[in-house]
C-alpha cells in the first residue's frame, strides 16, 4: 500500500496580503531609500517596522500610502493603486509630521475627516478611542504635543480604516497616553484591523507586533514573527549580587560580557545554565539571582550590527 | 455600554455626510473658519487695497472724478491679486511643508475639493474688497456708473480670481514656506505696476507698455477699464483667452510639481 506523506510545514495557506509591496525600490538622487523590499500586511495582524534612522521605513510607508511612486517594483494597497480613492478609503494614517491647521477644533477637525468616508466612525467615538474626548472643543494650536499627537491619532481613525499605518504614534506621549493607544491598537486588531507600526520604542513592538519587518539600509535584514526575531538572538542575562571578581568571571566558557553596577553584576552568555552553576559553586553568598531572555531590544541591536558587518565586508 | 469598547456601536449605521457636494461644503466651510479665526492674516489682506486707493484714487486726487473713477477700475483688479495670492501662494507653501497636505492626500479627500474651497475663500475676500472699493468710490470718489456696470466690474473682479489663484498655486506648489511670502510679494507688486494698474501706461515709459500684455492682471485690467469707456486693446474675447490661457497653463505646471512634492 502507498503511504502518502504531506509534508505540513504551514498551519494553513497564509491569508492575501490586504497591502504589499513587491520588490519595491526608491531612489532620491544619489541615495537609495529602498532597494528591492518585501513587505506584506494582513488582517487583524500588527505589523512592525523597524530599522535604524535611515532605514527607509518612512519611505516604505510612503509608497504603501501613494505619497511617492516606486521607482522599480509594487506597491499595491487591497490590490489596487495606492492613489486611489477606492484604496484610500479604506485606510487611515498617522504620520510623523503632519501639522494641522491650528484655528479649527479637533471635533471640527474629525468632523472634516469623517466626511470623506463611506462608513466613519462618529466623533464621539474617533475622539473615546484615541482619548481625546475632553478636547473636542479646543482648538488644534492650543494642545501639547501629546495632545496633538493623540487628536492625529482620531483623525486616522475617523474612517473606520481596514489598515492603519502609525508611523512612530507614542512619541512625546506619556505613560498614560502611550496605555491608551496601546489599548485602542489592541481592540482594533482584535475587530480585524490591520496595523502597520513604526517605532523606535523597540517594548512597544514588543508588546504590541505580531510580525516585525526590519529594515537597515533600505534593505530588509530579518522579518518573521516577534518571538522568531528574538530567537536569532540566543542571550540570556543573568542579574546578581555577588563579589566575584568581574574577570574571572569573564573568563569561563559561554560568557560574552560582564558588567558591574555596584552590587550587582549582569552577565551577557549563551549557556545560562553552565554559567548559573558556576556561580552557584563559586560564590556561597549569592543573591537575587535572575535570569532574563533577550529582548527584541538586543535582537535588534545585533540584526543591525550583522547587517552593517555584511555591508562592509 | 462604554463608548470606548468595539462592536457595532461604534460604527455608524446612518451614512454620515459623505458626497462630493458635502465634502467639498465641508471643506469650505473650514476654511472659512480658519480664516475667520485668523485675523492677522485676513484684516491687512482686506483693508490694504481700499487703503491704497482711498489715498491715491481719491485723496491725492482731489477732486478729479475722472481720476477716480479710472482707479476704481484698476484697484478693483489690484484687490483680486492678494487674496489669491497670498492664500493659495503662501497657504499652500506653508500646508504643504508643514505635512497636512501629504495627511490629505493620504485621506480620500474628493479631488478638488482643497482647491475648490480655497477658490471659494478667494472669491469671498475679493468680493468684500470690491464692496469696501465701491462704497469708497461712490461715496468719496463721487463716481457714478450704470446699476449694470457696477455689477460687470464685481463680475471682472471675481474672473479675476482664476488667473491669480492659479499663480499662487504654482509658487505654494515649490517654495518653502518662508520665502514664498517674499515670492509672492516680489510678483505681486511690480506685476501691479508694471500693468498699469497704479498709474496709467499711458504716463509711463514706452517699453513697459510694450511688455504689459505678458501680464494677467494686465488683461484684467483692460477688461475693468471698459466701465470708464476704453476700449479693450485686444477685444473682449482677446483678453479673456488669454485669462482662460494663463490660467490653464499655471494649473497644469503646478498640478505637476504638486505631485512631485509628496
Amino acid at each position: 500500500m502507498l503511504a502518502i506523506v504531506t509534508n505540513k510545514t504551514d498551519a494553513a495557506p497564509a491569508a492575501a496580503p490586504l497591502a504589499r509591496l513587491a520588490g519595491a525600490s526608491k531612489t532620491y538622487g544619489k541615495l537609495l531609500a529602498l532597494d528591492k523590499v518585501d513587505l506584506q500586511v494582513r488582517a487583524g495582524e500588527v505589523l512592525a517596522l523597524l530599522g535604524p534612522n535611515g532605514a527607509g521605513k518612512t519611505t516604505a510607508i510612503s509608497l504603501l500610502l501613494g505619497l511617492q511612486q516606486a521607482d522599480e517594483g509594487k506597491a499595491e494597497l487591497f490590490g489596487l493603486q495606492p492613489k486611489s480613492l477606492a484604496a484610500r478609503r479604506r485606510i487611515g494614517a498617522m504620520l510623523q509630521t503632519a501639522a494641522v491647521p491650528e484655528a479649527l477644533t479637533v471635533g471640527e477637525l474629525i468632523a472634516l475627516f469623517r466626511s470623506y468616508y463611506p462608513k466613519p466612525r462618529s466623533v464621539a467615538d474617533c475622539a473615546a478611542l484615541a482619548g481625546v474626548a475632553d478636547l473636542l472643543g479646543k482648538r488644534y494650536g492650543k494642545l501639547s504635543g501629546g495632545q496633538q499627537r493623540r487628536a492625529q491619532f482620531a483623525l486616522a481613525l475617523a474612517g473606520n480604516p481596514e489598515i492603519l499605518f502609525l508611523d512612530e504614534p507614542t512619541t512625546g506621549l506619556d505613560i498614560e497616553a502611550r496605555g491608551i493607544l496601546w489599548k485602542t491598537i489592541r481592540q482594533l486588531v482584535a475587530g480585524g484591523c490591520a496595523i502597520v507600526l513604526t517605532t523606535h520604542y523597540l517594548e512597544e513592538a514588543e508588546a504590541l507586533a505580531d510580525r516585525v519587518t526590519v529594515l537597515a539600509k533600505g534593505r530588509v535584514v530579518a522579518e518573521g514573527s516577534v518571538s522568531a526575531i528574538r530567537a536569532r538572538v540566543s542571550q540570556k542575562r543573568i542579574r546578581c549580587i555577588s563579589a566575584l571578581d568581574s574577570e574571572t568571571i569573564l573568563c569561563w566558557p559561554h560568557v560574552r560580557s560582564v558588567v558591574r553596577d555596584g552590587e550587582h553584576v549582569e552577565i551577557v552568555t549563551d549557556a545560562a545554565e553552565a554559567v548559573v552553576r558556576q556561580l552557584l559553586a563559586k560564590d556561597a553568598n549569592l543573591g537575587e539571582l535572575e535570569i532574563r531572555r533577550a529582548g527584541l531590544a538586543e535582537a535588534f541591536v545585533e540584526i543591525t550590527r550583522e547587517a552593517e558587518a555584511a555591508e562592509a565586508a | 455600554m462604554n463608548a470606548a469598547t468595539l462592536g457595532n456601536t461604534g460604527i455608524e449605521t446612518k451614512p454620515s455626510t459623505h458626497g462630493a457636494l458635502a465634502s467639498y461644503a465641508l471643506e469650505s466651510k473650514f476654511e472659512f473658519l480658519r480664516v475667520l479665526r485668523t485675523p492677522a492674516f485676513a484684516a491687512p489682506t482686506l483693508m490694504f487695497p481700499p487703503l491704497f486707493y482711498l489715498l491715491f484714487g481719491i485723496l491725492l486726487n482731489r477732486g478729479n472724478a475722472g481720476a477716480a473713477h479710472y482707479l476704481f477700475a484698476t484697484y478693483s483688479v489690484f484687490g483680486v491679486m492678494a487674496p489669491s495670492l497670498f492664500g493659495f501662494g503662501v497657504g499652500v507653501a506653508i500646508e504643504r511643508e508643514r505635512g497636512w497636505l501629504a495627511l490629505k492626500r493620504v485621506a480620500p479627500m474628493p479631488p478638488g475639493a482643497y482647491l475648490i474651497s480655497k477658490m471659494a475663500m478667494a472669491m469671498l475676500f475679493v468680493a468684500i474688497i470690491y464692496a469696501i472699493l465701491a462704497t469708497l468710490a461712490f461715496f468719496l470718489g463721487h463716481v457714478r456708473m450704470p446699476a449694470v456696470e457696477w455689477t460687470l466690474l464685481g463680475a471682472i473682479a471675481l474672473l479675476g480670481t482664476m488667473p491669480f489663484c492659479a499663480l499662487g498655486l504654482m509658487i505654494g506648489a515649490r517654495a518653502n514656506a518662508n520665502a514664498a511670502p517674499a515670492f509672492v510679494n516680489l510678483i505681486y507688486l511690480p506685476m501691479a505696476f508694471l500693468s498699469g494698474l497704479w498709474m496709467p501706461l499711458g504716463m509711463l515709459p514706452k517699453f513697459i507698455g510694450e511688455i504689459a500684455p505678458l501680464w494677467p492682471s494686465y488683461h484684467l485690467s483692460q477688461l475693468a477699464l471698459m466701465t470708464v469707456g476704453q476700449v479693450p486693446v485686444a477685444g473682449v474675447a482677446g483678453h479673456l483667452l488669454w485669462i482662460a490661457g494663463f490660467t490653464v497653463v499655471c494649473f497644469a505646471i503646478a498640478r505637476r510639481w504638486l505631485a512631485r512634492a509628496g
